[in-house]
């Protein structure tokens, strides 16, 4: 079954990154624009057709590796079985 | 006292490492990340480099080595555990040390020597040096930005876990001497018994004169001075 992970970094927490991209709109003339924030997308694929028992493995994997819980939060959404 | 110093791949500051702790006296030997007995060592030292490439966010791979479940260990036991740079953030994703390393504010690779300052001599990091000492040591990384959510580093604050600052060379700590964002113009951060800490600056290049410097041996003193005295 294909997962596709979205990990965001908490408001509270700075973002170096956006903040350059953002600059770099504002530069560009895009003056309205606020709030840009770089997140990350992970997809993968799980050998398992029970989407709630994949949605379970895939958080246990959020939590303990592909998300910082110090930082991140994230989300899965489970896709159509591969 | 014996030390174990972690070499993960992509690591590349562990002769370094080696070197300066045998400048204090200590006996170092390198031990590999697959290692899964750290028996034989009384502290242990987390390098610079990239390890595992930095892959995902820096340390979150190196924290599942075989070797971290023994420096977790040691951790426990009390005894001296430090992080360098890269170290510094392994022990970070680990949740032996709180908050997180991220982006330099500015985006800018850092690679010049700075000024920290001494706030408390109660770590590993600081025990040989003096409240208020400056220490000139090189500053090398892009995630040096010492960060963690707002209640936390309070928390880390009020009980005196931001064991080093940057600061000038006059020990003044304000906006103009933070060169990567920290808060708190953190520079070293430790655990709340003091035997677990990190830092972004590398001592170990700081540890003789024809360096330029060799005030990061304060640091190294510091960790041996550290040893559990029923180990040494």
């Amino acid at each position: 079954m294909r997962v596709r992970v979205t990990i965001t970094r908490r408001d509270e927490i700075a973002d170096p990154q956006g903040a350059a991209v953002e600059r770099g709109l504002r530069d560009l003339g895009f003056g309205d624009v606020t709030g840009v924030r770089i997140n990350r997308i992970i997809d993968l694929t799980v050998d398992d057709d029970d989407e709630a028992a994949v949605e379970a493995q895939v958080a246990e994997m959020c939590q303990k590796l592909l998300a910082n819980p110090v930082m991140e939060d994230f989300a899965i959404s489970v896709g159509t079985p591969a | 006292m014996r030390v174990a110093v972690v070499v993960f791949p992509g690591t590349n500051c562990e002769y370094d490492a080696l070197h300066a702790l045998s400048a204090v006296g200590a006996e170092a030997e390198l031990a590999w990340h697959r290692e899964t007995d750290l028996s034989g060592a009384d502290g242990v030292v987390l390098p610079g480099g990239f390890a595992h490439g930095d892959y995902l966010r820096t340390g979150a791979i190196a924290r599942f080595s075989p070797v971290m479940a023994e420096v977790e260990r040691l951790a426990d036991d009390g005894a001296p555990v430090l992080g360098i740079c890269n170290g510094f953030q392994i022990l970070c994703e680990a949740g032996l040390l709180p908050g997180v390393l991220l982006q330099n504010r500015g985006l800018r690779f850092i690679c010049r020597p700075v000024d920290v300052r001494v706030e408390s001599t109660g770590s590993i990091l600081t025990r040989a040096a003096t409240v208020g000492q400056t220490l000139r040591i090189p500053l090398n990384s892009y995630e040096g930005n010492y960060t963690a959510p707002a209640a936390e580093f309070s928390a880390i604050e009020a009980k005196h876990q931001v064991v080093l600052r940057y600061s000038d060379r006059a020990g003044v700590v304000d906006g103009s001497t933070n060169p990567n964002g920290s808060m708190g113009n953190a520079a070293g951060v430790a655990n709340e018994s003091g035997n677990v800490a990190g830092l972004m600056p590398h001592p170990e290049r700081a540890s003789e004169r024809i360096l330029g410097s060799r005030d990061g041996l304060v640091v190294f003193e510091s960790f041996v001075a550290s040893a559990i005295p029923a180990h040494v």
